[in-house]
């Protein structure tokens, strides 16, 4: 498989700039979830028990690279295995918003008239929201935990999926390659699935990597309010929260590292959708 | 499957498509104050009451100008969309008001060949696929069978060797090699008409003539009749066996192609005929200026639509004429011709 | 050059021409070594299909070749003085006032949200700054009588003008500061055949009345030999073929000449029989070696798959690039 991966990561780099940015982003990611996953084997120390004799606070050192929490707990173990919520909530919001946002802008942007029109406005509704301020309305209604937060995550980035999705179809709709597949007889969901939804792939794929990033600045946005998870999974997010109010105490580390990682996530999808919208749009060069 | 319906008509049995009285008008989308405000609709007129067959076998020419409705016409034919008013014959039979599911049994026999190799086909479906699609749609082929049958066709529209082609993305081939797999697309299906809109307007202009022939020759070998719309005259009159100009909506001349050209009887077919460049230093021009530009199809000028800017208007233009037959199978849509 | 010596200097000289672009997957050569001279009310066409470099040569006369594209070699005499040498102040004065340029698509080259009269007085006022705007405006209503659009249409927005007239506009402001040399892009190519007649009308018209040249750029071969005095045929960057258009329709002796002219449908003729050049267009990243043309060329020799044939002057005004002329003297 590695094989197979390097000639793809060079040709990859041949592309100049777009194709670093999406290799350094990708690597960041991978990283982060490979760190993620094997980190139950690989943490020094439980990250979710509370030692019996906690070393409060205590600063970076040799024993605590990342130094302790308020509870004693060892940061650096918190952090390897931290990720995980952010991922499940970015994952999830992303699948939920493919599964709606995509067959929606397809159908209703292809139909056009009437139903283009309202299924539109109602997207421009939610789309006027403050992101933010929506998502957080919402999963105060629908409660703690990763599923919740990623729903409403996905209700607030659906209508950017269907504003690119629409325009991208409203432009495909005119083009001969349609008039010829009708000329052939092709069904309409033949024309949708097989001439008009491969086209717009690469919009959707630039769409979702920014939801990623968004999805994590948001999960970490809700942690923060408290309509994250439950205390008893490590979460970066919570981490944050946590190590904001030990900053007066001057424990700077706690909020630090996750903070870092926060971004480092963020920054490694951002990366990804730069590259790749670079790399998409100007095919036309040819 | 439906059944088509329609009832035969007592047409002539060697027409194989027959227009009458064939209207398209467009909707000039309005603001919502004008909307308020004005009472009238306003249409762009792109096709306004043309008539005339295609005889099996031939060529058959619609030439004109940008915008003069002979593209929209040609849409109208293979029904990608539907007429304003009028009807359309195909083999006798009416097809004017049929709904998708029931065309999707004639779609097979009444092609279309587009002006722009690079937007004609789907760029994310390889050659192989894109050309085998029709057979999949139909149900008419698939796997084995299939490649047997695009490979045919490929090698028939000159692009050998076809497995060579069958792998490729549009993008990796040229122009009018793109042109050959649409024309391949239109051809597995085993069409009796085609409509050709501008397929060589924009390719290089010393390999038009391989489309050219390759569209004769096809017709020979494969029994086809053609609908060929352009605005290069001089294409026209190197491929057309009958021909039929038109302005702004309407047929203006129409007739065999040689009496056409030697005997151009409409004002504006002169002017056209005289305007078209001729590769000869030693050729005096002798262009007959037109006052004026094509107006909008949206306010057509009352009576013959040509009148603003024919040097021989008269009186009587203040009515619109009717095609009339200068001779059997010459007809002008002029009052001059009754002199 | 030989044919320049021991006459009056001409308009416009270039020598050996050469423009590179550098693209990601390789170097081309879209102009080579391309040499000719234009003089006073003289019409050169210049007529190729793609790749040809046709365009690429248009844009390097006012130096204005677009990244990343270079001009590699060769010297542009403007009346005796480089124009490649000529600093950027000087430059952008040549542009529209010494030689100006009709681009190819009327639609989009002018700026939709100005009037068409702040694009004369824009255009007037940059060269000459000391004219005002109402001078500025006359002038252009003066040119509009020239090309025969109404003056009162000055104060329209592009879009409100059709695709004829916006043309006339390009060829209006293209005059504005009575250039020496006007070169025209595919003038016609956007417009209806009968359009196109009076277009090309009106620049012989313009021509006739001030005196300028015109370089006439297409890939159409009936409008240079209609309307051209001398007509260079280029393929692959290269001229093929250099010659007077009576010349040239005379004796078309370079096969990729003969293969155009004999693939144009002629509607004076009442019978032809068309034939379309074999093979397709060149391949600018991996040309041929030798003779460009040589994989099409139904004459090909074996000494033109190795080296390319250099201009052979076959008599005073007449150039070929091609073996078959083999007894004539090199240019």
């Amino acid at each position: 498989m590695l094989s197979s991966i390097l000639p793809g990561l060079s040709t990859l780099v041949k592309r100049g700039l777009a194709g670093w940015l999406i290799v350094i982003g990708a690597i960041l990611v991978v990283v982060i979830v490979v760190m993620t996953a094997i980190s139950p084997w690989i943490v020094p120390y439980n990250p979710t028990e509370i030692p019996s004799s906690p070393k409060i606070l205590a600063p970076p050192s040799t024993q605590h690279f990342f130094g302790t929490n308020d509870l004693g707990q060892d940061l650096f173990s918190r952090v390897l295995s931290g990720g995980g919520v952010m991922l499940q909530v970015s994952i999830l919001s992303v699948i939920v918003c493919l599964a709606i946002g995509v067959p929606l802008g397809l159908f209703a942007s292809y139909a056009g008239g009437a139903t283009d029109r309202v299924v539109g406005l109602v997207m421009d509704s939610i789309y006027a929201f403050p992101g933010l301020v929506l998502a957080i309305a919402i999963a105060a209604m629908l409660g703690r935990g990763v599923v919740n937060m990623a729903l409403s995550i996905a209700v607030v980035y659906i209508p950017s999926y269907f504003r690119v999705i629409r325009s991208q179809v409203l432009s495909i709709k005119e083009m001969s390659y349609i008039e010829a597949a009708n000329a052939v007889g092709a069904k309409n969901r033949t024309i949708l699935t097989r001439y008009i939804l491969p086209n717009i792939v690469p919009s959707i794929v630039v769409v979702a990597t920014v939801n990623f990033a968004d999805a994590i600045l948001t999960a970490a946005g809700l942690t923060f309010i408290g309509l994250g998870v439950p205390v008893t999974i490590p979460d970066w997010g919570q981490d944050l929260t946590s190590g904001q109010r030990l900053l007066t105490s001057g424990a700077w580390w706690a909020i630090t590292f996750p903070g870092i990682m926060i971004i480092l996530l963020a920054l490694g999808f951002t990366l990804m959708g730069e590259g790749l919208s670079e790399l998409l749009n100007p095919r036309l060069e040819q | 499957m439906l059944p088509v319906q329609g009832r035969k008509s007592k047409l002539n049995e060697s027409e194989i498509v027959r227009v009458e009285h064939l209207k398209k008008y467009f909707p000039v989308e309005k603001g919502f104050l004008e909307r308020l405000l004005t009472r009238t609709r306003k249409f762009v007129k792109a096709v306004d009451d043309v008539s005339f067959s295609v005889l099996k076998g031939e060529v058959f020419t619609l030439a004109g100008e940008s915008g003069c409705g002979k593209s929209t016409t040609g849409k109208l034919i293979v029904r990608l969309m539907p007429p304003t008013s009028g009807k359309i014959y195909f083999n006798q039979t009416d097809i004017t008001r049929l709904q998708r599911e029931q065309l999707r049994t004639i779609r097979p026999k009444l092609q279309i060949i587009f002006q722009d190799p690079y937007a004609s086909l789907n760029p994310r479906m390889k050659i192989g696929q894109a050309v085998g699609h029709p057979l999949e749609i139909h149900g008419l082929a698939k796997g084995a069978e299939e490649k047997q049958r695009v490979n045919e066709i490929l090698q028939r529209v000159g692009l050998t060797p076809p497995e060579q082609f069958t792998n490729l993305y549009p993008y990796q081939i040229s122009g009018g090699q793109r042109q050959r797999v649409a024309m391949a697309r239109s051809l597995i299906l085993d069409p009796e008409f085609i409509v050709a809109d501008e397929p060589v307007s924009m390719i290089d202009v010393s390999l038009r003539t391989t489309i050219i022939d390759l569209m004769l020759d096809l017709r020979r070998d494969l029994d086809l009749t053609y609908l060929f719309i352009t605005h290069d005259l001089a294409i026209a009159k190197y491929i057309s066996d009958r021909i039929a100009i038109m302005y702004l909506g309407k047929i203006v001349e129409m007739g065999e192609k040689h009496e056409v050209f030697s005997n151009p009887l409409h004002p504006y077919t002169q002017a056209l005929m005289s305007a078209i460049p001729v590769p000869n230093p030693e050729r005096k021009r002798t262009a007959i200026e037109l006052k004026g530009e094509v107006p909008s199809a949206i306010d057509i000028p009352r009576g013959c639509r040509f009148n603003p800017r024919c040097p021989y208007v008269e009186a009587r233009c203040k009515v619109e004429p009717e095609l009339m037959a200068v001779k059997p199978g010459h007809l002008v849509a002029c009052y001059r011709i009754e002199n | 050059m030989s044919d320049e010596d021991g006459e009056k200097p001409h308009l416009l000289t270039v020598n050996n021409l050469t423009v590179e672009y550098w693209a990601r997957r390789g170097k081309i050569r879209a102009v080579e070594d391309v040499s000719f001279s234009l003089d006073k009310g003289e019409t050169l066409g210049v007529v190729g299909e793609s790749g040809s470099g046709k365009s690429t040569l248009g844009l390097s006369l006012i130096h204005l070749v677009p990244y990343p594209g270079r001009i590699v070699n060769g010297t542009i005499l403007l009346e005796g003085q480089d124009v490649l040498k000529l600093g950027k102040e000087k430059t952008r004065d040549l542009r529209g006032r010494r030689i100006s340029y009709v681009f190819q698509d009327p639609m989009t080259s002018l700026n939709p949200v100005e009037r068409i009269d702040s694009h004369f007085v824009e255009l007037i006022r940059t060269h000459e700054p000391k004219a005002t705007k109402a001078e500025a405006t006359t002038r252009a209503k003066k040119l509009f009588k020239d090309v025969g659009i109404q003056p009162d249409r000055i104060n329209d927005y592009p879009h409100q003008l059709s695709g004829g007239m916006r043309q006339r506009v390009m060829i209006a402001l293209a005059l504005a500061l009575d250039p020496s040399i006007v070169i025209a892009d595919e003038p016609t190519t956007a417009l209806d055949v009968i359009v196109q007649a009076k277009i090309l009308d009106l620049l012989k018209t313009l021509q006739d009345r001030y005196g300028m040249a015109l370089i006439l750029i297409t890939h159409d071969l009936s409008i240079v030999l209609e309307r051209s005095d001398k007509i260079i045929v280029m393929y692959a960057g290269r001229i093929v073929e250099r010659a007077s258009s009576s010349t040239l329709y005379a004796q078309t002796l370079h096969p990729y000449s003969q293969g155009l002219l004999k693939s144009i449908p002629n509607i004076e003729l009442a019978e032809q029989k068309l034939t379309a050049i074999g093979g397709s267009p060149p391949d600018l990243l991996h040309p041929p070696t030798g003779c460009r043309f040589w994989p099409r060329c139904p004459y090909v020799m074996e000494i033109c798959k190795i080296k390319e044939p250099p201009l052979l002057e076959t008599s005073s005004d007449h150039l070929v690039r091609c073996y078959l002329y083999r007894g004539e003297k090199a240019s």
